[in-house]
């Protein structure tokens, strides 16, 4: 039977070695994987100041972003390529909250400056080049709506 | 209660139970918001909404623990706590500073990063303020006569979590490398360091309520802790699957993470033979219900949910989907919820001296939070699948597709509100009790 000694070394032993591999994972992850992409070189002035406003408005409290964040509003990690750089800096600068007549969900009215518009989109045209091992994935189906 | 200064526990309860009521108003503005009813947004805009849910649920819950630990401690330790003052001060400061948080948020000023959006200058706050508490904690456990595997495991919990905080506050600029360490946060809080806490609390409800020797309880708390580190580390792989992390962790984060339930499974077995292998019946019934009812519902909610949509090639359709709002309520209300109410249950007779042990206002709050939260998870669960085919097979635009789901959150709602009775009940039977008094003083 097992003894109150053989559990705790267990315990140790494994939260020890676990610990150890996640680590040097993280490191290789880190340093030799995600350092190393082409898209890594190409984090301009301008998608760092994206991403501070991506943040500092807590867009993820409504949206997602790698799929990370809420389910309130629509994935954005492809939303230039979905709905092209005019449309996206237009809700951008939205003096009135966007969606409102559509939906009845809003988005706050930011009524961001061409300047912070251009910012967000840099970022999302950044966030557009990162290899993320197929998502979001294509859906199978391209459906119609009926009239 | 043996000790006096485990009357502080009250004030930390109390204050828990408060934000968690708090909480429930904010999930329901979400609620009615998903069903296209978004008149607060002026004031109260879903994103604030939404930090302000899942920060008081973390907020509360670390009250709640901090609450446990300061009852489990002087008791475990045989020794008073090491500076009851220091106690009160750090409670205060850690209510203003949330409460500061809570309310910046309803001013756009925030770190927007899933579910630590506590700005930055108070996120040292949090920092200093966690070392108080830790410092107070570990003093008393050193000062005591006895150091318990039930007392060592729960502080290194406490300990681990405050260490693991601290990647979470470092700036990156690329979003991949910002979301990798968020999980060191986020994820080896929930599947790593807090089940430690929630296995202290357990084995130490389980110890009092059933009787059965400490040594058999706390040899089973080893090998639960173990399995916890022994899938829970490398599971943090299943939030690496998309977010341009290397596809070694698809198969590393899978396997880990689908053994992750394990850690759950063994958790429920523990609790239910125990509680049927003890001999003293431990007359508080509220306390064996929500022990009990905390270490099943964890399994279902963390182990069997979380399972559902862990592999990479599941994931990659459910991720980021409401089948995750499914999964994330009944897994903290099950594993963290439940045991801070369940020490809370057990604790207040205790501290107060009233022997609510077994009344229908307690049974009532029971089972109706039990089965309103379940409710709620389904009605996520169908929307989330619904969404998932809709948005994610059939290519239907986001939009479009939550039109059509609008009708489940009416769903969520009804059984938020017998969720919401539920927690009421407790609360009312909380207040009940009275305040802690020294006459409730035992020496068994
Ligand atoms: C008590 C323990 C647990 C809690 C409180 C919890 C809670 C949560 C929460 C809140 C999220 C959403 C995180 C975010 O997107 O920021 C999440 C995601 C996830 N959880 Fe858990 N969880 C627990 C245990 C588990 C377990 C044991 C598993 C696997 C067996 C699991 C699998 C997952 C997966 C795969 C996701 C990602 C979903 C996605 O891609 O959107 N969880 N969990
Ligand atoms: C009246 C009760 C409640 C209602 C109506 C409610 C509703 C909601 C809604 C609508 C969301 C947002 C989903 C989105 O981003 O679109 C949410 C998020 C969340 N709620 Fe609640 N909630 C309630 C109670 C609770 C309780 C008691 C807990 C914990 C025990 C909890 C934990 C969470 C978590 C962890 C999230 C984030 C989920 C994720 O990101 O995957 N909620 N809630
Ligand atoms: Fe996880």
């Amino acid at each position: 039977m097992l003894t109150k000694s053989q559990a705790k070394l267990f315990f140790l032993a494994g939260t020890i070695i676990f610990s150890v591999l996640f680590l040097g994972l993280s490191y290789d992850t880190h340093v030799n994987h995600v350092a190393n992409q082409p898209y890594e070189k190409t984090i301009t002035p301008a998608v760092i100041a994206g991403k501070h406003l991506w943040e500092g408005n807590n867009c993820m409290g409504c949206h997602t972003i790698f799929g990370e964040g809420a389910y309130y509003a629509p994935e954005l990690t492809k939303v230039i390529e979905r709905r092209g750089e005019g449309y996206v800096k237009g809700l951008l600068m939205s003096p009135t909250p966007w969606g409102e007549h559509t939906s009845g969900r809003k988005m706050v009215a930011y009524g961001f400056s061409e300047e912070d518009a251009q910012y967000l989109v840099e970022y999302f045209k950044w966030i557009g080049t990162v290899d993320l091992n197929g998502f979001p994935a294509k859906p199978k189906y391209k459906i119609e709506k009926n009239n | 209660m043996k000790f006096k200064t485990q009357k502080i526990a009250y004030w930390f309860f109390l204050s828990a139970l408060g934000l968690l009521a708090l909480q429930i108003i904010y999930g329901f503005i979400m609620g009615f918001a998903h069903m296209g009813m978004d008149g607060l947004h002026d004031f109260i805009p879903f994103n604030t909404a939404r930090a302000v849910h899942t920060n008081l649920l973390v907020f509360w819950l670390l009250l709640g623990f901090m609450g446990s630990a300061y009852y489990i401690i002087p008791e475990e330790s045989q020794n008073e706590l090491y500076s009851p003052k220091l106690a009160y001060i750090q409670l205060i400061s850690f209510l203003a500073v949330g409460v500061t948080a809570i309310i910046a948020y309803h001013f756009n000023w925030w770190e927007g990063r899933k579910f630590l959006e506590i700005p930055r200058p108070l996120d040292y706050l949090v920092v200093v303020n966690v070392l108080a508490f830790l410092f107070n904690i570990l003093m008393t456990l050193f000062k005591g006569k006895k150091q318990t595997t039930t007392a060592l495991v729960l502080t290194m919990g406490l300990l681990f979590a405050a260490l693991l905080y601290l990647p979470g506050m470092i700036w990156f600029d690329s979003q991949t490398l910002d979301s990798f360490y968020r999980w060191y946060v986020v994820h080896l809080w929930v599947e790593g360091v807090w089940e430690l806490i929630m296995g202290g609390i357990l084995a130490f409800l389980l110890i009092k309520i059933t009787g059965v020797d400490r040594e058999v309880i706390e040899k089973w708390l080893y090998v639960i802790v173990g399995l916890t580190f022994l899938s829970g580390i490398l599971g943090t792989g299943h939030h690496y699957y998309y977010i341009g992390a290397p596809s070694y962790w698809l198969w590393i984060g899978g396997i880990f993470s689908a053994l992750e339930p394990l850690a759950f499974l063994a958790m429920a077995l523990f609790a239910l033979n125990m509680y049927r292998k003890g001999e003293k019946k431990h007359p508080n019934k509220a306390a064996l219900n929500w022990t009990l009812g905390a270490a099943i519902t964890s399994f279902v909610g963390a182990g069997l949910l979380g399972a559902a949509h862990t592999l990479p090639n599941v994931n990659l359709y459910t991720h980021g989907t409401l089948v995750t709002a499914m999964h994330g309520h009944m897994a903290f209300w099950g594993a963290y919820a439940m045991i801070v109410l369940a020490i809370i249950a057990y604790a207040m007779p205790n501290l107060t001296g009233r022997k609510l042990y077994d009344n229908n206002l307690s049974r009532y709050a029971f089972w109706l939070s039990n089965v309103g939260m379940l409710g709620m998870t389904v009605a996520f669960g169908v929307a989330g699948v619904a969404q998932v085919y809709m948005e994610r097979i059939l290519g239907v635009d986001f939009m479009e597709t939550q039109k059509e789901i609008e009708p489940h959150f009416l769903v969520l709602i009804l059984c938020a509100t017998g969720f919401t009775t539920g927690v009421t009940l407790y609360i009312i039977n909380f207040f009940n009790h009275g305040k802690p008094t020294d006459e409730a003083l035992v020496s068994e």
